[in-house]
């Protein structure tokens, strides 16, 4: 099975697409330095270098990406969703 | 760099430089006629316009001549014409120059007027240009190179590819006693405490998080929102999302690297090492402070694809995001793209990018240099007076 994403750290909730990912398909996703896959159903479509949920994130949640927070999600996200300014914000500046 | 050498010119200081540019160096925005006047004239050598220099003070005007100083005294430049528009000013830059043991020309427009300055400013380039020309390329040791880094128009590729194969590169220079720049301020917000327990010298360290604090100060007394800015535009059309985002991915550029010290704005290292450089996160003028603290060559991974160069440095240009290799491919030196999809290996990608750095040294052109981006901005720190 082709890669479609690749997740940088163990404890994040959202991976990077490496290829567009179509709606409706099954998806494999993988760490860099780790033997663990992860299968994914999508529920949005998600173009390469996009992020998409691999855990439920609940509105107010922080995203993590590379095992830091990098903002916090302002919405609930299912799995196989897509991850991106629509629904996630940063905590840092204004 | 192990224990590679490559063909480059060693200067009167000592510095290792991989380009032989003699560059005419105006001193202020309305010199700027008579540098491109001689450049039109002499060809071989290049003019750097630039919009600044007057009425300048404090701070803001000690960048100005660091900077310009920083430029001429780069071991890429064999020679230097500056041009100002009245005597006092043009020596400041000069002397300082020439006290390297550069060969340095300096000419006022004040009193004489544009065209006689021209004159015996063209007839002084052309000497020192013919000099340059005599100088060959000696084998010297690529630890001797100060090598800088920066991203730009990055996607979530260049977390996941570019910048990390970067990092492979800056633990293996720093490991083989070479020297490696990296900066961009404000892009490191959400990621400033891994830099900072990088730095074991608590004194460089503090330094750190004062220029930190002092670069993110001005932007959190505007209380803007910087969507679109910082992040950019592209940069959120290729999905970074956040600051914090961006810079996580920014940081993979250091790989696991303990960092050896901090640096001003255009301040050169004095010693071998892993530095960070306190610089504009816009490319341009982070490659031009990066310049004057005397880098020979630039690192620079996009990923949406910006396309800069610089007049003096060349700049070797990656990406790991497979549709801008081939929308963009005429500005992309290593195509880096195989690692998001784990078909290359952060190593493998390493070992190319070190065969680039080599062959870049030693006088191969890079896209940006062969497609003429001459990018030198200079960073205003206020306003003029």
């Amino acid at each position: 099975m082709q890669l479609s994403f690749l997740l940088h750290h163990e404890s994040d909730n959202v991976g990077v697409a490496v290829e567009d990912i179509a709606a409706g398909s099954e998806v494999l996703g993988r760490y860099r330095d780790q033997p663990e896959e992860m299968h994914i159903s999508m529920l949005e479509a998600v173009p390469l270098g996009h992020k998409l949920a691999t855990r439920a994130i609940s509105s107010g949640e922080d995203v993590i990406e590379y095992g830091v927070t990098i903002g916090a999600a302002t919405q609930d996200i299912a799995v196989g969703q897509a991850v991106h300014v629509h629904n996630l914000k940063g905590k840092r500046w204004y | 760099m192990l224990n590679r050498t490559f063909f480059g010119y060693r200067r009167a200081d000592g510095r290792v430089g991989v380009r032989n540019h003699v560059i005419i160096l105006p001193i202020d925005d309305i010199s700027n006629a008579a540098c491109e006047g001689v450049a039109a004239l002499v060809p071989g050598v290049m003019a750097l316009s630039h919009p600044y220099g007057r009425i300048q003070f404090g701070p803001d005007l000690d960048l100005h001549f660091l900077t310009l100083i920083g430029t001429g005294l780069n071991p890429n430049v064999a020679a230097v014409v500056v041009i100002g528009i009245e005597p006092k000013w043009t020596a400041r830059v000069a002397d300082a120059i020439a006290a390297s043991g550069k060969p340095v020309a300096q000419f006022h427009i004040e009193g004489t007027g544009d065209l006689k300055t021209i004159q015996k400013a063209a007839r002084a380039a052309m000497t020192l240009l013919q000099n340059a020309s005599e100088l060959q390329r000696e084998e010297l040791p690529m630890t001797d190179l100060v090598i800088s880094s920066k991203c730009g128009e990055s996607d979530t590729t260049s977390g996941l590819g570019s910048n990390p194969t970067l990092g492979k590169v800056a633990e293996r220079v720093r490991e083989s006693g070479g020297t490696y720049l990296f900066g961009e301020t404000s892009e490191l917000t959400g990621g400033e405490d891994i830099v900072a327990a990088r730095i074991s010298d608590p004194v460089q360290r503090a330094k750190f998080e004062r220029l930190f604090k002092e670069h993110t100060d001005v932007i959190l007394a505007q209380q803007a929102d910087l969507m679109g800015s910082q992040p950019t535009e592209g940069n959120i059309a290729g999905g970074l999302s956040t600051i914090e985002e961006k810079a996580l991915g920014n940081i993979q550029k250091i790989g696991k690297a303990q960092i050896d010290g901090v640096l001003e704005m255009g301040e050169a290292p004095t010693a071998h090492g892993l530095f960070f450089m306190d610089t504009s996160s816009a490319a341009a003028e982070s490659v031009t402070l990066f310049a004057a603290g005397g880098a020979a060559v630039h690192l620079f991974t996009t990923g949406q694809g910006n396309i800069i160069g610089n007049p003096i440095v060349p700049v070797i240009k990656l990406t790991a995001n497979p549709r801008t290799v081939a929308g963009m491919e005429e500005h992309i030196d290593l195509d880096v793209s195989a690692t998001i999809r784990l078909e290359e290996t952060l190593a493998e990608a390493g070992e190319h990018l070190i065969d680039l750095i080599q062959a870049t040294a030693s006088g191969r052109l890079t896209a940006a240099e062969l497609l003429n981006h001459r990018e030198f901005v200079l960073t205003r720190l206020h306003r003029t007076a």
